[in-house]
C-alpha cells in the first residue's frame, strides 16, 4: 500500500486504533483536539469507548480505571491538562497500569500560548507529579512517527506495565506529511493483574497505599528496579554525522529535522557537526551521549525552551566537555539561525 | 438450630481498623449481604475513597480499586465502560465525595452512569482528625471551626442526595440512616435497589447514609447514634429522592 | 417462644455497647473481667437463656463479632 497525507494528531490517533487501543477519555483543548475528535468519530463503529470528562482530573482517572480493566486505553492533552493530570499518573505509575499519555506541547507556564514549544520537558522526564516515578517519554519528529510510536507505546506500556507519554510540539500535531499506515496489531500480553470481577480466581486489588514504611520502600525498590531495566534496555537516539564532529547539536522532536537542515548546510562549509536526536526523552539516551563526549569537542542543546534538556546533556557528559545552549519559545528556530549559530561557535572555537 | 447472622461471603473478615462505635461496619456489611443476595460478587468491581475507608478493599472480598482523594466516580465510570456487564460501586465518604470530589460526582450522575455510590455522611472529616466537612452541620465544633460552623464564615451544609437527584441521569438516590435496627433493615433495602437498579441499567444510583463519627464528635457510640437522630435527620431527611423505578 | 444462641467472636470486640443497648432481653453486657487481644472488656453473654434468636445485636455490631443460630 502507497502513502496517504495524515495529520499529526489523527495519525497518533489512527495509530493508537491500530494498536487497539479500545477507549479513550480526554478533555478539549489546543493544539491537542483533534485527537479526540478523531477517537469521537471512530470508536462507534469499532465498539471502543470515546468519553469526554468532564475535566482532566475526571480523565486521567477514567484512564485509570479502563486501564485497570487490561484493555489499551489512553488520553491526550496539552501543557495544562497535563499538569491537571499529575495526580492520576502519579498513582497509574504506582499501581503500574499501562496506558498511552499524549502531551501535544505548546508554551507555557500558566496558559502561555497555542504555539509549538518543548518546555514540558523537565515535567515529562522527572515524573511530572508526587513521588519517586518515571514514564516512559518518546518523542517523534514526523508524522509517521506520530503513529509508528503511539503503537509502540502501548507495546511498550503492557511489556513494562508503566504508562507511557508520547510528548510532541504542537506543531507536528498540526502538520501534515505523507505517511505508510501500519498493520493491525493484536495485543499479545496476558493481564492477570486487572480487575475484571474475580470469578475463579481470589480478587485482584489496585492500590497505592502502603502505611507500612517497609512495604513503601519495597514498592519505590520494585519501581526503581523497573526504571533501572529501562534506562538499560530501551533507551534511544538517532545520530547524524557525529563521528567525527567537533561540535555535536542535540536536540528532539520536529525541532531535530530543523538542526539537521543545518548540519548538513554547515558540513557543506567543511565545518565537522553532527547531531544526537534523543526518541526516549526518557530513559534519557545517556550512553550514547556520553560516547560522543569521548571525541566531539562540544555539544550544543537546541530547545524550544529556555533550556530544559541541557541539564541532561550536562549530567551524561559529566564535564568532560562544555555544553552551549540555544533555544526559543513559542517560536521554532529556523535553520538559517541554527546555522548562523554554529558558525559562530565554530569560529570561537576556532572548528 | 440454623445460623441467622454471620459474615457474609463478600466480606473476607479482615479486622475492621475502625474506632469503636463507628458505624462504617455496618454499612460494610450491609453492602456485603446485598452483594451476597444478588450473586453477584464474582462480577463486583468496588473503589474505595480517601477517608476513613480508605482501606475497604482489604475489607471487600471482591475486585477492589484505591481511588485518588474524590476520584472514585471517574475510576467506576472507566470500568464500568470497558465493562458494562460487571457491577461497579464506591464507597465514598462525605469530604472525598462532597468536597474535592464534588466534580466527579456530580457529572457521573448527570452522565447517568451505571454505577452504586454507597455515600457515607458522618458531618466530618475522619481520617484526618476531625475536621469540617462539607456536610458539618451549622453551629457543629470540629477542629477547623472550633467556635462552631457559621454559615456567614462556612456557608451551608450541602444535602447531596437532593442535589444528585435534580440530575436526570440520576435513576435512584435515597438517604437512609443506620442508626437503629428499624433504619439498618431499610438502608439495607435502599442498598439492593440501587444495585438492582444499576443492573437494569436505568442510571446512576446512590445511597446516602448518615453514620456516625463517635470519636471526632466526642460522643459515645450510644449518644452518637442519638446524635443522628436529635441533628442530622432534621438538616438531612431520610427518604427516597429518585426512583426511576416507581 | 423462639430459642437463640449467641456465638461472640470476642478479639474482634471493641466494646462499643450498639449490641448491648439494642438487645431488648438483656442477654449481653461487658465481661470486666476479661481483656480481649485489642485492649477491651469485651461482649459477653450474662444471661444466654434470654436469647430469642433477633439478631438485632448481630445487626448493629459493627465489626462482625456475633454470629446468631435460632430454632
Amino acid at each position: 500500500m502507497g502513502k496517504i497525507l495524515m495529520k499529526g494528531n489523527e495519525a497518533l490517533a489512527e495509530g493508537a486504533l491500530i494498536a487497539g487501543c479500545q477507549g479513550f477519555f480526554g478533555y478539549p483543548i489546543t493544539p491537542s483536539s483533534e485527537i479526540a475528535e478523531y477517537m469521537a468519530r471512530k470508536f462507534p463503529q469499532l465498539g471502543g469507548i470515546f468519553l469526554q470528562a468532564e475535566s482532566e482530573l475526571a480523565a486521567i482517572n477514567m484512564v485509570y480505571g479502563a486501564a485497570a480493566t487490561g484493555a489499551r486505553v489512553m488520553t491526550a492533552s496539552s501543557g495544562p491538562g497535563i499538569s491537571l493530570k499529575q495526580e492520576g499518573i502519579s498513582f497509574i505509575a504506582e499501581a503500574e497500569l499501562p496506558c498511552l499519555i499524549v502531551n501535544i506541547s505548546r508554551g507555557g507556564p500558566g496558559l502561555g500560548g497555542i504555539q509549538p514549544a518543548q518546555s514540558d520537558y523537565f515535567q515529562a522526564t522527572r515524573g511530572g507529579g508526587h513521588g519517586d516515578y518515571r514514564l516512559i517519554v518518546l518523542a517523534p519528529s514526523s508524522v509517521q512517527e506520530m503513529m509508528d510510536y503511539a503503537i509502540e507505546g502501548f507495546d511498550l506500556a503492557d511489556r513494562y506495565r508503566i504508562p507511557v507519554m508520547l510528548m510532541a510540539e504542537g506543531t507536528l500535531g498540526q502538520m501534515m506529511e505523507p505517511i505508510y499506515v501500519r498493520e493491525p496489531v493484536k495485543p499479545a500480553i496476558e493481564k492477570p493483574w486487572a480487575t475484571t470481577g474475580c470469578a475463579g480466581r481470589s480478587p485482584n486489588i489496585i492500590n497505592t497505599l502502603h502505611l507500612s514504611p517497609e512495604v513503601l520502600e519495597h514498592r519505590n525498590q520494585h519501581l526503581q528496579r523497573k526504571y533501572d531495566q529501562l534506562q538499560a534496555n530501551e533507551s534511544r537516539a538517532e545520530t547524524f554525522m557525529t563521528d567525527d564532529a567537533d561540535l555535536i547539536l542535540v536536540a528532539f522532536g520536529l525541532m531535530s529535522r530543523v538542526v539537521k537542515k543545518a548540519v548538513i548546510e554547515a558540513r557543506k562549509q567543511g565545518i565537522k557537526v553532527g547531531l544526537i536526536r534523543p526518541i526516549t526523552l526518557w530513559p534519557f539516551p545517556d550512553a550514547i551521549i556520553k560516547e560522543a563526549a569521548e571525541k566531539a569537542q562540544m555539544f550544543l542543546s537546541v530547545e524550544i525552551s529556555m533550556g530544559q534538556m541541557i541539564e541532561d546533556i550536562r549530567l551524561a557528559v559529566d564535564g568532560a566537555v562544555p555544553v552551549d545552549f540555544y533555544g526559543r519559545i513559542g517560536i521554532i528556530p529556523n535553520p538559517e539561525e541554527i546555522y548562523s549559530e554554529i558558525i559562530r561557535i565554530a569560529e570561537r572555537e576556532g572548528f | 438450630m440454623k445460623t441467622v447472622a454471620a459474615r457474609p461471603e463478600s466480606l473476607t473478615g479482615a479486622q475492621y481498623h475502625y474506632c469503636p462505635g463507628c458505624t462504617h461496619g455496618i454499612i460494610h456489611r450491609l453492602v456485603a449481604e446485598v452483594i451476597d443476595e444478588l450473586g453477584i460478587r464474582e462480577k463486583t468491581i468496588g473503589i474505595c475513597p480517601v477517608g476513613c475507608a480508605v482501606l475497604a478493599y482489604d475489607y471487600f472480598n471482591c475486585d477492589m480499586l484505591e481511588a485518588a482523594h474524590g476520584r472514585a466516580p471517574a475510576i467506576a465510570t472507566g470500568i464500568k465502560r470497558m465493562l458494562p456487564e460487571n457491577v461497579v460501586f464506591t464507597y465514598q465518604g462525605d469530604g472525598d465525595l462532597a468536597s474535592i470530589g464534588m466534580a466527579e460526582i456530580l457529572h457521573a450522575s448527570a452522565r447517568g452512569e451505571k454505577i452504586t455510590v454507597i455515600f457515607v455522611n458522618n458531618a466530618v472529616y475522619g481520617m484526618t482528625g476531625g475536621q469540617m466537612a462539607p456536610t458539618t452541620l451549622l453551629g457543629q465544633v470540629t477542629t477547623t471551626s472550633p467556635y462552631g460552623r457559621k454559615a456567614e464564615v462556612e456557608g451551608y451544609p450541602v444535602r447531596m442526595a437532593e442535589i444528585l437527584a435534580e440530575n436526570e441521569g440520576s435513576a435512584y438516590i435515597a438517604r437512609t440512616t443506620v442508626n437503629k435496627p428499624a433504619n439498618v433493615r431499610r438502608t439495607k433495602k435502599a442498598i439492593k435497589k440501587a444495585f438492582e437498579i444499576q443492573q437494569k441499567g436505568l442510571g446512576f444510583t446512590m445511597v446516602e447514609i448518615l453514620s456516625a463519627c463517635p470519636t471526632n464528635w466526642g460522643l459515645s457510640p450510644v449518644q452518637a447514634l442519638e446524635w443522628i437522630d436529635e441533628n442530622m435527620i432534621p438538616y438531612y431527611p431520610l427518604g427516597e429522592f429518585k426512583n426511576k423505578e416507581a | 417462644m423462639a430459642k437463640g444462641r449467641v456465638h461472640l467472636e470476642i478479639d474482634r470486640c471493641k466494646a462499643c455497647q450498639l449490641c448491648i443497648t439494642f438487645c431488648s432481653r438483656n442477654v449481653l453486657g461487658l465481661d470486666e473481667h476479661t481483656i480481649n487481644s485489642l485492649g477491651y472488656h469485651p461482649v459477653t453473654a450474662v444471661n444466654p437463656e434470654e436469647c430469642n434468636g433477633c439478631a438485632v445485636c448481630a445487626m448493629m455490631c459493627p465489626d462482625l463479632v456475633i454470629e446468631v443460630e435460632r430454632e
